[in-house]
């Protein structure tokens, strides 16, 4: 092991992180609407000093064949380097890919948009919602503030105006996205035998392993995804998931609190 | 058909509302927000560090690298796709060009000052707001300067000539021209003319100077925004 994780577990082991917060705590959290008038829907999420911004974009498309009576929705994320040294320019690569990837999986996977009602003509026309998640601050826990971000401007967005064949992005609709529930997710994560959330950039540098849920409001499970280069063991799991859900309720009551922006 | 008011009320010499803002981004060495009207601009400046790969080194100084960009939901159409085009590789290349006159990079040979430029929300005037953020942001970072650098759109609507066209003017539906202008205040000089459109050579030195006029204005609020930050009123 080397020095600075002997450190940090030494100060998690009294129950203390670097910040001062206990091992179970959340930075604060703030959620803006509207951030991007161009966009049919925007958010800004804050965790403490890390900031994101997402923004949605709504194009017409062709339904896929095993689908065709079904819209679909396209998340990216752009880890830029104006947010972090430590980034680079360059096509998306693969923490950037995941990131977007596990958001996707939450809002899909939940069934949190109603596919069926983004279809325009079956076979022939639906609307693709592209979520688009950018950093503009780095400092830990990038993939649970995207998804925040991701949720909050789906929540903020409207359908732009459809006039025939085109999309009039000038005129925005009264409707929004069709959401059928609101599922959050949480990223866990385990460094030594401690089980900590929301990590700054140095704890994420030393984790172990850590587990990112999506849960719904029933407190049903729809996604999942395991990081870092150490196994889990199921009691592992377990005790990541109840810290999850009890978390989510955290994160959900802020994410119920957003309230679309006045156009 | 003539263009006898602007479509937002403003005076022919007037500028949008503008907001600056130094030190928003905590990763970065230097960094600033620049909003005029709905633009919205941040810059972020990393360095000076190492140049890779190594052949760009320069033993004689430092250089600057501008990577100009718009988030994928900022266009007011269609979804702009991530990744460089030959558009914001042009723009960066003028922002470039546009900044290096004030820096004094001769103590850093070999090192690169990276200058990211991220646009939010866009409506027309991206490359004076970049410039104008990137600015303030190298100020921030404590690169040595001779002076800041503001930028303007300056141009031609129809008949009448006009400070920060906005996209409607932009895409007015008669003659009209673009000309994106830098100055630095203390030397006078421009360091940054383009322009897309037709004007005389007399409505060209009208426009540049009523640009020069109104970038009084923008400079006197980078420098409110450095304030800002480094006399204590921050936060």
């Amino acid at each position: 092991m080397n020095e600075s994780k002997a450190h940090l577990l030494k100060s998690l082991n009294e129950n203390l992180r670097y910040d001062g917060r206990g091992l179970l705590d959340f930075r604060k959290i703030e959620i803006e609407t509207g951030v991007s008038k161009s966009a049919e829907g925007s958010a800004r999420v804050k965790l403490g000093e890390t900031e994101v911004i997402a923004g949605v974009k709504m194009e017409l498309g062709k339904p896929y064949p095993d689908t065709p009576d079904e819209g679909t929705i396209m998340v990216g994320a752009e880890l830029i380097p104006l947010s972090s040294p430590d980034f680079e320019s360059g096509p998306p690569d693969i923490k950037s890919i995941e990131i977007a990837r596990v958001v996707d999986r939450g809002i899909r996977e939940s069934k949190a948009i109603d596919f069926k009602k983004l279809c325009i003509k079956e076979g022939e026309k639906s609307w693709i919602v592209t979520i688009d998640i950018v950093t503009i601050n780095d400092a830990g826990n990038l993939q649970d503030a995207s998804y925040l971000a991701a949720m909050a401007a789906v929540k903020d967005a409207r359908f732009p105006k459809l006039e025939g064949e085109k999309v009039n992005y000038k005129e925005l609709t009264e409707t929004k996205l069709p959401l059928t529930k609101e599922p959050v997710e949480v990223t866990v994560l385990k460094i030594g035998d401690k089980l900590i959330v929301d990590p700054s950039t140095e704890e994420e540098k030393l984790i172990d392993a850590r587990l990112t849920i999506a849960i719904t409001e029933d407190g049903r499970l729809c996604a999942l995804q395991k990081g870092g280069d150490y196994p889990l063991s199921l009691d592992e799991i377990d005790a990541m998931i109840g810290i999850a859900a009890e978390k989510t309720k955290e994160l959900r009551s802020a994410l119920k609190a957003v309230k679309p922006t006045k156009r | 058909m003539t263009y006898s008011k602007r479509n937002d009320g403003r005076k022919f010499d007037e500028l949008r509302p503008i907001e600056a803002k130094a030190g928003v981004i905590k990763r970065a060495n230097g960094s600033a927000y620049f909003r005029i009207g709905k633009t919205t601009a941040y810059a972020a400046v990393y360095g000076p560090r190492d140049l890779y790969p190594k052949f760009k080194q320069n033993p004689k100084a430092g250089i600057i690298r501008v990577n100009y960009s718009m988030m994928p939901f900022s266009g007011s159409g269609e979804r702009v796709r991530p990744g460089g085009s030959r558009r914001s590789k042009e723009i960066s290349m003028v922002t470039e060009k546009a900044l290096l006159p004030v820096l004094n990079l001769e103590e850093f040979p070999n090192s690169v000052v990276d200058v990211f430029i991220e646009l939010p929300q866009t409506d027309a005037g991206t490359r004076c707001a970049g410039i104008c953020a990137a600015a303030i942001a190298l100020a921030d970072a404590g690169i040595p300067m001779k002076d800041l650098v503001a930028a303007v759109s300056v141009g031609k609507v129809d008949d009448k000539i006009v400070i920060d066209l906005d996209y409607s003017e932009e895409s007015y539906d008669a003659e009209v021209a673009d000309i994106p202008v830098a100055f630095v205040q203390r030397t006078g000089m421009l360091t940054l003319l383009q322009m897309d459109g037709p004007v005389t050579r007399e409505e060209l030195k009208k426009g540049l100077e009523m640009g020069r006029e109104a970038l009084k204005k923008i400079y006197a609020i980078q420098k409110k925004a450095l304030k800002e930050k480094y006399t204590g009123e921050e936060k």
